[in-house]
This record gives C-alpha cells, sequence and structure tokens, in this order.
C-alpha cells in the first residue's frame, strides 16, 4: 500500500529531466522553506516553442512527481500552450495526488509559468 | 524500525488475552463468577503494572491509551484545583495529547507556560523552579520525547515540584518498559502508560495516580475503576497490557536495553560516518534505548520514507508531509532547526526484535537513498540561494 498512486511513485522513483540548463532562456521557482517544497523549473525556448525543460526539487514524492511530470508535459509545446497547464492538469495526468497534497506540493505548473514569465522578461531586455 | 510509532502485539500477549473474548467474557461487575474470574484477572493486570513502576496497584487507573491518561492527568487536575490556582507549566517539546489538552484548558481561562528547551532537547530544572508562581497547580514533562528520544531530568525537576506542594505529571509513554521507571524515585504523582508502545495491545493504557491526588474524572459514568473512569472494562485489553508489562520487566531483568543501545549507537556511527551534512538529532546519550533521528539537508523526509519503504523498511519523519500539518515538527522547530532542514528529518526506532544484520542493511541501503535524493535537490552541499 502506498499513499500515492502507481504513477506517482513511477515518476517518483524514475524521475524524468532532472538537472539545470545552464544557458537555459527562463528559470521559475517556487515554493518555500517552511513547507519543504522548493522547485526550480528550467525552461530552453526557440521560435516560440518550448524545446527542453528539466527540473530540480527538494520536496516529498508528490514534489518530485509533479516536476518530472510537469517537463514531461511542455516539451514541444509552444509558449500559449505552456501556459495552460494547470497545477490540476499535472495531478490528473499522474493519476491523481491525495487531498493534502494538493495544495503544498502541487505547484510544478506554477513553476512552469514563472519561468516563461522569466522568459518573456529577459527576451523583451534583449530587444 | 518504527517501533516509537508502534510495536507488533507480543504472541504471548496475544495468548493472554485470547480466553478473555470468548470463554473468560464475563463483566467484572457481575458478582456470578464468569465476572469474578473477569475480576480477578483486571486486578492481576493492575498488579503488574504496579510492580513495574514501585506503586500500589490501587494507583493504577486503567484509561483507553496513553493520550486519554495524559488528558485525564491534565484536565483532571486543572478541574479539581482552579480555586487553588489557574497556571499549569509545561514544555514545548510535548505530545500533542499534552500540548493539546493545555491548550484547551488555556480556551477556557488557565494560563500555561511553555518551558523552551536546548539543542538537545534538554529541560533545565531551574527553568521549572523560575516558572512556578503561586497560582501554579500543575506541571507536566513527558520523560522521554517520542520524536528525537532526549530522556528529560524528570527526578530533578520533581524535587523542585515537590518542593513547592504542587502536582508533577510525566508523559512516560515512551520509556516504560524500555527503561527502569520507579514512581518515588521520580517524585512524580502521575504517569501516563500506553499498551502498543510496549509489545502490548492498542487501546488500552494506564495513568498512575499517587494516593491523595485531587482529581476530578474525565469519563462520567458507572463506578469503574473505583469510580475514577467509568465504563465496562476492557478486559482483554487490560490483560495484554498486563502481560505486556510482566515481559517488558524480563527483558529489562534481562539487560535488553544495553542490547539495543548497542544497535541503535551503530546505527547512528554508521550513518553519521558515510554521509555528509547530517546532524544528530536529540542527546547523544540521555537517550531513549531504540531512537535514532538524523536531519540529512538538502532533501525532504517524506521522499526518504518512501524510498526506505521501497526497499522494506518503514521509518518515519518531522517533515510537514509526514506530520500532517503544514509546518514541520514542532520538536526540530523547538530545538532550533530552521524549517528546511527540520524537513530532512529521519526516525529510526529500534526494537527487541531488530538484529545486527537489520542494521547492516540499513547502513548500506541509506546512503544510496540520500545521493539518488540530493542528486534531485537544488541545493548541492550548501543552502546557498536559498529565499525564506
Amino acid at each position: 500500500m502506498s499513499i500515492y498512486s502507481e504513477k506517482v511513485m513511477e515518476h517518483f522513483q524514475n524521475p524524468r529531466n532532472v538537472g539545470e540548463i545552464k544557458d537555459a532562456d527562463g528559470i521559475g521557482e517556487v515554493g518555500n522553506p517552511i513547507c519543504g517544497d522548493i522547485m526550480k523549473i528550467y525552461i530552453k525556448v526557440k521560435d516560440d516553442k518550448i524545446v527542453d525543460c528539466k527540473f530540480k526539487t527538494f520536496g516529498c514524492g508528490a514534489a518530485i512527481a509533479t516536476s518530472s511530470m510537469v517537463t514531461e508535459m511542455v516539451k514541444g509545446k509552444s509558449i500559449d500552450e505552456a501556459l495552460k497547464i494547470s497545477n490540476k492538469a499535472v495531478a490528473e495526468a499522474l493519476g491523481g495526488l491525495p487531498a493534502i497534497k494538493m495544495h503544498c506540493s502541487n505547484l510544478a505548473a506554477d513553476g512552469l509559468s514563472k519561468a516563461i514569465e522569466d522568459y518573456k522578461k529577459k527576451s523583451k531586455t534583449k530587444k | 524500525m518504527d517501533h516509537a510509532a508502534t510495536t507488533s502485539t507480543d504472541v504471548e500477549v496475544v495468548e493472554a488475552m485470547k480466553p478473555y473474548f470468548t470463554q473468560k467474557y464475563g463483566n467484572p461487575n457481575s458478582i456470578h463468577s464468569f465476572g469474578q474470574e473477569a475480576r480477578e484477572a483486571v486486578e492481576e493486570a493492575r498488579e503488574k503494572i504496579a510492580r513495574l513502576i514501585g506503586a500500589n496497584p490501587s494507583e493504577i487507573v486503567f484509561t483507553a491509551g496513553g493520550t486519554e491518561a495524559d488528558n485525564y492527568a491534565i484536565k483532571g487536575i486543572a478541574w479539581a484545583n482552579q480555586k487553588k490556582g489557574n497556571h499549569i507549566i509545561t514544555s514545548q517539546i510535548e505530545h500533542h495529547a499534552v500540548l493539546h489538552s493545555c491548550q484547551f484548558l488555556e480556551k477556557h481561562g488557565f494560563e500555561v507556560t511553555y518551558l523552551k528547551v536546548d539543542k538537545y532537547g534538554l529541560i533545565d530544572p531551574e527553568d521549572v523552579k523560575k516558572a512556578i508562581t503561586d497560582q501554579t497547580i500543575l506541571v507536566t514533562i513527558m520523560h522521554a520525547n517520542n520524536e528525537i528520544g532526549t530522556i528529560e531530568p524528570i527526578k530533578e525537576i520533581g524535587k523542585i515540584v515537590k518542593e513547592a506542594g504542587i502536582y508533577f505529571h510525566t508523559d512516560s509513554v515512551q520509556t516504560i518498559g524500555h527503561i527502569p521507571i520507579e514512581v518515588n524515585d521520580l517524585g512524580v504523582d502521575m504517569l501516563s502508560i500506553s499498551g502498543h508502545k510496549l509489545y502490548g495491545p492498542k487501546g488500552v493504557g494506564a495513568l498512575y495516580l499517587r494516593k491523595g491526588t485531587k482529581i476530578v474524572n474525565l469519563i462520567d459514568g458507572g463506578a469503574q475503576e473505583k469510580n475514577r473512569r467509568a465504563g465496562t472494562e476492557n478486559v482483554a485489553g487490560m490483560v495484554g497490557l498486563g502481560k505486556a508489562v510482566e515481559l517488558a520487566e524480563k527483558r529489562l531483568a534481562g539487560g535488553e536495553e544495553g542490547k539495543v543501545v548497542k544497535l541503535r549507537d551503530k546505527l547512528i556511527t554508521g550513518i553519521m560516518d558515510q554521509i555528509e551534512n547530517v546532524r544528530l538529532n536529540g542527546h547523544p546519550t540521555k537517550r531513549l534505548p531504540g531512537n535514532v533521528n538524523i536531519c540529512f539537508e538538502f532533501i525532504e523526509g517524506e521522499s526518504m520514507l518512501l524510498n526506505l519503504d521501497m526497499k522494506g523498511v518503514a521509518a518515519s519523519s518531522g517533515s510537514a508531509c509526514t506530520s500532517g500539518s503544514l509546518e514541520p515538527s514542532h520538536v526540530l522547530l523547538a530545538i532550533g532547526l530552521p524549517p528546511e532542514i527540520a524537513h530532512g528529518s529521519l526516525r529510526l526506532t529500534l526494537g527487541k526484535d531488530n538484529s545486527e544484520e537489520d542494521i547492516d542493511y540499513v547502513i548500506d541501503i541509506l546512503p544510496k537513498i540520500i545521493e539518488k535524493l540530493r542528486a534531485l535537490s537544488p541545493f548541492t552541499g550548501s543552502w546557498d540561494g536559498l529565499k525564506r
């Protein structure tokens, strides 16, 4: 018996796209040390498309699995499509999360949005 | 390795309990022989508990567990002595059964002092002395902490409290049957006991209540437990607790404590020698025989527990995710740990059935788990970049 779905445990055990992107076009950080989840999402953008996405996460099983899942969901998507990915959608793609985790540990999509925001800011200053 | 959460009920305990479900199911309050058979069994169990802690059998009140015993002691003393005063002294690191009972009383006009602890989780008896006012009616300090294992100077505190003529309660759920306890030596008036932490059944416990203690009841009803705790007796549970106590007494006499301490220290050393950026929580020697509590920096507790669980090791943590709240353990914060480090705590609690091989196994698998999780962490080797 596990508190998590099989899909969550699978991502937790074999997280996808772990790491940093050295020359990332955008970096988003969410979470705080009080609740114990801190996620850093890195994106690489080319022609308005997210071509690479990596993460580093300090947190519980749900935090790690949602981080992993969001990096998989976003690859190849346009900026606009990526912004539409919600925390809820990430949880659903993982076959659901325990209720208590929905608030504190389900922040990966927010992390992605922040990375995109960061990208937009950076590309503006470049122009 | 989660014996502080609960223990398996000893086979001998289960065997002792069995007849009291289907054959000897009498109500101990009945006059007929079936009832008297059950009565005798309950009184025998009471005697065993009294003997283990050097009390008189009439001073043992059965309850539905350690939590009820804590509630009974704290609320019972408060209500019974409110004309004398309204002040209670406790510590910041108590079990929630004590903390929440005190918080309840605060809402009803009582004042509570929550004493601070040092970095090891120790309470300074001098702080107890300083906190006493002419309104103080109760001091309640746990015998040993359930998370970090620190054993408090109960005897020293007991002397101070006795001199001041105040009631003294200790929650000894984690110590009873694991280290020797003698109520007169400790100088306590009340002491809480739980069955399932010493290989007894869940749902049964007891409160040692020194003769002459002025207390009101928590549970009203029939005249059971000499008018102190109403409700038809949980005969099988009480018999089980009695048996568990009897077996614990034998184990203590046979040097069990020393054996567990040896395993504990081997585990602590094995982990701390191999893994960097770790710290031992609790006192190195004034510590429960089976308690290991270590923080691993840069990773979070629940993710460690999931990995250990997959390898067949049951453990616990003080992280928010495992405490069921949004914050890490109040005990780890009270010993001065910042939240990000408190989240990385791992508690392994050993018991009578853990072997040398179990320790070797954990020492073998844990470094790999820590390494795997640290590879995922945005913090490598330092907390640089942490935003508060």
